[in-house]
């Protein structure tokens, strides 16, 4: 049990030193001191209202990182999960203001419009690709772009919020039906006081329950077996009577509206939005792409690395205040995953390796030619 | 019996070209080469034998310079050698024609041979001269190639010229071929070893490897066989020793022949063609299937026999569902010519694949998770929507334990398995879900020969049980032994049936190539 | 990249520059003018092929051609560079600090230094330790623009005219080129006839419009697009026939035969993505020198726009270029006075030119294609008439929906490199 623990973070411990370490070089040559940034960003993060706040912030990274995963595991490569949170987003904070219902019809419904565009709009890609080819990467990218002018265009035309808004374009504001209550009362019942700068927003247990469903569907399910199947071999996946293009199409359709909930938090629970409009965050997406990549796509690794990339926000916003760009945990974050992605390569190939020669000593079958080499870096999905 | 006749006298007495001394060489887990010898002289063909995994390749890969030896020597017409790469190999003459061609399909023929040492300047290519200089060479050797020509508009036997032309090309004195004929008809090899007697009557020195002992003793004017990593018989000449010698030494025991027992071919039809065909992708091309008809019964098995490429891999991947097709298929009197995939292997289609790395297997996945492969969908490996796991791993030890698959646990990854224990995984899995009939290809390519026996056993028993078999091979060993009826697959046709028990390889070739048309 | 091929067509690849692809060419661009003119005709819009708006379309293709053109020879070489996109970010900042500090020229220099060294960073992770290139490409395009951020911060923020979002405008220009007599340029200070201006004043149908695009690339083009136009018959020759070229392709499409016959497939891999992350710096360099500052979100998608035009000349120089030609007319018009009327008129050009394509599928019987496209066709239609004043939203995402339907319609004979994306080692067969 220890040795797995040992094993499964070894690269990403790797992956961090080498991330702090060219993270100190890049403070020195611009003439900082990295002691100093690296105590300010501990004493950032030392308080319970530190906590909550990366809590907060890690919920939609990690809502963002599923969504990649999904894709991922299939050797799908949803690029453009950005354009369809946005829409999503959109869509669900206009149609989520327009209605009344109780509340517990309300919140589901939010949920079912935005799960809904954020897949069709996936799907989009996937149907190009099934049909004529198109390379799911460009068209992601490409559908991207035309969500957000789309966005752009409904909302000043068809969802603004006339009447409250003024000049700015937003939403109307979600009713009271539709939000979700704020955690705090729950903690403070057990003696926790997150004091009264910030509050544990209330969509954390939808995201607990997302990394369950998706630990399920992953590993127990049939459909997830597929999937996977689908990823590592292609062509043994044909073969075992797989229907390929049925597989994309619902891959990414799930992607999609896993994406479709990114902007969930903020439109039902964050007292801060409550609305689409212009101050709406729009780049979760790509940060999704890297948590995947960190996490190596497993439920449980996705959470941690949302929560280590969150942890970098919260701790570098008050450098600024020392002389020190907090630009700097960009670039903590970005060598992390670079180191990690290598490390995690590395680390799988020795593990291949080591595993490999421990069958063939066990076995001990003199007569048959050495086992095949481990094979070619397995795609994406694969966790090690 | 060599057919060198009085050269061989001369060739016992040549210098030594190549010597190799008590080469060991190691891999994580096996030790490939234990102190291996090998003497060639000049001007001889000289060849290689062993089984599968006894050390041919590895040995020949440091000879060529691809890797280095734990220990041992290498001497080059008297003088030591240290090869740290292929370049050092090549300076010193000696070429190496892979078993695989190291041929870039989208590329031309000149660009494949020139790679490495182009001729012009920095700055550019001269093509011409490169044409001129392969068109010399091509004549002088009678190896034929247009240069312009892309490499994956050619056949097999114009691939291999250009291999061959490759290492000429850089002054190669010494030609080493892994399992040249290995793709070959019977009258394609013969013209291969003209054209290498060419080069030996012009100096060059040829060793190939081979496991094909006919062809060996035919063509060879010296032997060595290797088993187990270590050099076990030194032949300076052949016609001294029968094939059943050889194999003996290559094994240590006897080979396992493929013998038929008494017929259990019953006249209820399994599998019924009817005028099936693959279209061809590309308008005006041949159709890689052509109006193929025939049937298959119960307990018999029906050999396909023909050259790679003439549709029959086509033809296997259209029986399962991988390639669209016309005409009808009726397995069990149902016609399943439009169904899925998934759809003909619920109603009782097995297939072997060609490839167990490419979609045999997922190497990734562990055995449980292989095992599942093809019917997870349904009892034991899964129960509505839901993975059983418990059930696919006791299903999996059920295979395991029935089919001889030598592994530590259900749980490794499937790629810690050596070829023929994945095989056997493979053949186990299908078997096991009692299939009415079974496509098989190639079921027993690169397995040693204990799995071989082992599957050969594996698809006779079912034969017997009542199995319906259609099997594709290039091994005409396995297809003679195997088969009730052969059938002979040329640009998509059948064009022959024959008796496998009466039928001779050179027969057989004839009607592979089309030099004979036969009768069907 | 490779789309998954199931049973898609496969042509041989033939080497550039032969006569039958080259007349094929003519012939395609003489019918897309053809097209154009008529469009133009028709919905009375003489901008649609002017030479205003095919100078703009040039300057705004060059970044977007360079990005493409990085793309294919890194793929060809093996690696599948889908961090492209970050090497340009990286080439922005570089050309804008060295464009600020030491002037125009340098700013290019700089831009290709900043996106060589995104290249080689990727390339230490795909081909020395074998991470799956998606992978690696996604991670520096993650990085690149936080490092950018990083730098931006350090460098131009305090300073005069910069922030951390924009720096402070380049020293100099670097001038330009304007072809003498056909386009008006000047000859040894003497102003020259502008004959092909004088053609394109008539409105003439072909005429008018070819003069209107032989001028708009022959006047005021800048010396870096002159450069980006040089460097794809310079890639071309060099992939070709050079010696060091041929062990490059072999190096994406059968790395074994080259190792096999001494050649060192890692330094490929290497010499491949150093050019390629040049050659995209450069494109972000050539952003820079447009806007005369480094801007962030500069690129915005750019590097995509390129791997798609790579995708759609499929893997051949030529057919890069003309594919970004389109792109960068596409979202040139974006930028030219009157953008809603243009994209109305290019609704009008496309449902032309996407209904000549059906019929020509249909004539060689690949009737699903030519179903989709003509589906297409109806839509432009559609937009056409129903449209009249698109939105300023819409009219900035037609070079998107521009790309997204040329790959959905050009998706059929795609021939990538044999083995890119396979990570190699010694001994690898």
């Amino acid at each position: 049990m220890f040795e797995r623990i040992w094993r499964a973070s070894l690269a990403p411990l790797v992956a961090a030193t080498a991330a702090i370490a060219i993270s100190s070089i890049a403070l020195l040559i611009s003439g900082n001191n990295p002691v100093e940034a690296f105590v300010e960003m501990w004493k950032t993060i030392d308080s319970t209202a530190a906590i909550v706040d990366i809590i907060n912030t890690a919920v939609p990274l990690y809502i963002s990182g599923v969504a990649v995963a999904i894709g991922f595991k299939m050797n799908l490569f949803n690029i453009g999960s950005n354009g369809q949170y946005i829409l999503a987003a959109l869509v669900a904070g206009w149609a989520g203001a327009e209605v009344s219902l109780p509340p517990l019809l309300h919140v589901p419904f939010v949920f079912l419009v935005a799960m809904t565009v954020g897949g069709s709009w996936a799907l989009i890609a996937a149907i190009l690709s099934v049909t004529r080819n198109v390379n799911v990467v460009v068209s992601t990218i490409m559908l991207n772009y035309i969500g957000i002018g789309l966005s752009a265009f409904l909302l000043s035309e068809y969802f603004r919020d006339s009447e409250n808004g003024g000049l700015v374009a937003q939403t109307k504001v979600m009713p009271e039906s539709a939000r979700l209550p704020k955690l705090d009362p729950i903690f403070e019942f057990f003696g926790f006081n997150f004091g009264e700068r910030v509050d544990l927003l209330g969509f954390l247990p939808f995201a607990i329950l997302l990394g369950i469903a998706y630990h399920v569907l992953l590993n127990r399910s049939l459909f997830g077996y597929e999937l996977k199947l689908s990823g590592m071999n292609a062509d043994a996946a044909q073969s075992a009577g797989v229907n390929p293009k049925k597989m994309v199409l619902i891959t990414l359709f799930m992607s999609g509206a896993v994406a479709g909930m990114i902007g969930l938090p903020f439109l039902l629970a964050d007292p801060n939005f409550l609305k689409y409009g212009d101050a709406f965050p729009v780049t979760l997406g790509f940060t999704g792409l890297g948590l995947a990549l960190l996490g190596r796509n497993s439920p449980v690794g996705v959470a941690a690395a949302a929560v280590v990339w969150a942890t970098i926000e919260v701790a570098t916003r008050r450098l600024g205040s020392l002389g020190i760009p907090p630009e700097i945990g960009k670039i903590l974050q970005g060598s992390f995953l670079l180191a990690a992605v290598i490390a995690y390569e590395v680390v799988r190939r020795r593990n291949d390796a080591a595993a490999a020669e421990d069958a063939a000593a066990a076995t001990r079958d003199d007569r048959s030619p050495p086992p095949s080499p481990a094979p070619e870096p397995a795609p994406i999905g694969a966790t090690s | 019996m060599s057919d060198t006749g009085g050269d061989a006298i001369d060739t016992a007495s040549a210098p030594i070209a190549i010597q190799l001394t008590d080469i060991v060489k190691r891999f994580p887990g096996v030790v490939a080469n234990d102190g291996v010898n090998l003497t060639v002289r000049q001007g001889s063909v000289h060849a290689i034998v062993g089984e599968n995994g006894a050390g041919k390749s590895t040995l020949m890969k440091t000879l060529y310079g691809a890797h280095q030896p734990n220990e041992g020597t290498i001497t080059v017409k008297g003088e030591d050698r240290v090869f740290s790469s292929p370049k050092d190999a090549i300076a010193d003459g000696i070429g190496m024609v892979f078993q695989a061609f190291m041929l870039a399909a989208n590329l031309t023929v000149w660009e494949n041979i020139v790679l490495g040492q182009e001729p012009g300047s920095r700055l550019s290519l001269d093509a011409n001269e490169a044409r001129t200089r392969i068109r010399d060479l091509g004549e002088r050797y009678g190896l034929d190639v247009d240069p312009d020509a892309l490499i994956c508009d050619l056949g097999v036997g114009d691939k291999q010229r250009v291999e061959i032309l490759k290492v000429l090309y850089r002054g190669a004195e010494i030609l080493i071929l892994d399992e040249p004929t290995a793709v070959l008809v019977p009258q394609e090899v013969d013209a291969l070893f003209k054209s290498l007697r060419e080069l030996t009557a012009q100096g060059s020195t040829i060793i190939f490897i081979s496991h094909k002992l006919d062809e060996v003793l035919k063509h060879a004017d010296a032997v060595t066989v290797i088993r187990q990593g270590k050099t076990v018989g030194e032949i300076p000449d052949p016609s001294t020793v029968t094939s059943n010698d050889l194999a003996e030494m290559m094994v240590g025991s006897e080979l396992p022949t493929p013998e038929t027992r008494d017929s259990t071919v019953t006249d209820e039809p399994v599998l019924q063609l009817s005028g099936l065909t693959v279209k061809a992708i590309d308008e005006g091309s041949r159709d890689p299937v052509h109006d193929v008809s025939f049937t298959v019964h119960r307990g018999e098995i029906v050999g396909i026999a023909g050259v790679e490429g003439n549709g029959q891999s086509e033809l296997v991947r259209s029986l399962v569902g991988l390639l669209p097709s016309t005409g009808t298929v009726l397995l069990d009197g149902k016609d399943v010519a439009h169904m899925s995939t998934r759809a003909r292997r619920d109603a009782g289609v097995g297939y072997i694949s060609e490839d167990r790395q490419k979609d045999g297997l997922v190497l990734g996945f562990t055995l449980w998770e292989n095992a599942a492969l093809g019917h997870h969908h349904r009892p034991p490996f899964a129960k509505g929507p839901w993975l059983d796991i418990a059930g696919a791993k006791s299903r999996t030890d059920e295979i395991i334990e029935e089919f001889d698959v030598r592994t530590p646990g259900v749980d490794v990854p499937a790629f810690t398995l050596s070829g023929g224990n994945q095989q056997k995984l493979v053949v186990g899995r299908e078997m096991t879900a009692e299939p009415k009939v079974l496509v098989a290809a190639h079921p027993t390519r690169g397995v040693d020969v204990g799995a071989q026996s082992v599957i050969w056993d594996i698809l006779r028993d079912a034969r017997a049980a009542g199995l319906g078999t259609i099997l594709v091979s290039a091994d005409l060993e396995e297809l003679i032994g195997l088969s009730d009826r052969l059938l002979v697959m040329l640009r998509g046709e059948i064009v022959a049936e024959v008796d496998p028990s009466t039928v001779t390889p050179a027969e057989l070739g004839s009607y592979m190539t089309g030099a004979k048309a036969g009768a069907h | 990249m490779s789309a998954t091929i199931d049973a898609a067509t496969v042509t041989s690849q033939r080497p550039p520059l032969l006569s039958s692809t080259r007349w094929r060419i003519v012939a395609l661009v003489m019918v897309g003018m053809a097209v154009m003119s008529t469009a133009r005709i028709i919905a009375d819009n003489g901008d649609l092929t002017s030479s205003g708006t095919f100078g703009v379309a040039l300057r705004t293709a060059a970044p977007i051609a360079l990005a493409g053109l990085s793309g294919l020879i890194a793929e060809r070489s093996g690696t599948i560079n889908i961090g492209l996109d970050g090497m340009m970010v990286m080439g922005t900042i570089f050309a804008g600090w060295w464009g600020w500090q030491y002037g125009p020229w340098m700013a290019l220099l700089g831009g290709i230094v900043g996106g060589m060294l995104g290249g080689l960073l990727m390339s230490v992770a795909t081909t020395t330790f074998g991470v799956n290139h998606i992978v690696a490409g996604v991670a520096i395009n993650l990085i690149a623009p936080g490092a950018a951020r990083f730098m931006a911060s350090e460098l131009f923020v305090g300073v005069q005219g910069g922030s951390v979002t924009s720096s402070p405008g380049n020293s100099g220009s670097i001038g330009s080129f304007t072809l003498p007599f056909l386009s008006g340029g000047d000859l040894f200070g003497w102003q020259t006839p502008d004959i092909l201006g004088w053609f394109e004043d008539t409105g003439w149908f072909m005429i008018a419009d070819v003069a209107g695009l032989s001028k708009g690339v022959t006047t005021a083009v800048t010396w870096d697009v002159v450069l980006t136009i040089g460097l794809f018959f310079g890639i071309a020759y060099f992939l070709w026939h050079t010696p060091l070229g041929l062990r490059l392709r072999f190096s994406g499409e059968r790395p074994s035969a080259a190792a096999s016959l001494g050649v060192s497939v890692h330094k490929m891999r290497y010499i491949g993505m150093a050019i390629s992350g040049g050659l995209a710096g450069m494109g972000g360099a050539v952003l820079v020198l447009f806007a005369n500052r480094y801007q962030e979100n500069q690129v915005a998608g750019r590097g995509f726009l390129g791997l798609a035009t790579m995708i759609f000349g499929n893997w051949m120089p030529a057919g890069t270029a003309a594919g970004a030609g389109l792109f960068g007319y596409a979202q040139g018009i974006t930028l030219r006075t009157n953008p809603a009327e243009l994209v109305n008129a290019l609704f009008l050009a496309a449902a032309i030119g996407l209904m000549l394509t059906a019929f020509f599928m249909a004539y060689r019987r690949s009737l699903a294609g030519s179903g989709t496209v003509l589906a297409f066709a109806l839509v432009a239609f559609w937009a056409y008439f129903a449209v009249k004043e698109p939105n300023n939203q819409l009219v900035f995402v037609t070079p998107y929906v521009v790309t997204l339907i040329a790959v959905s319609v050009g998706a059929q004979r795609l021939r990538p490199p044999a083995e890119e994306g396979i990570p190699w080692f010694k001994g690898m067969q």
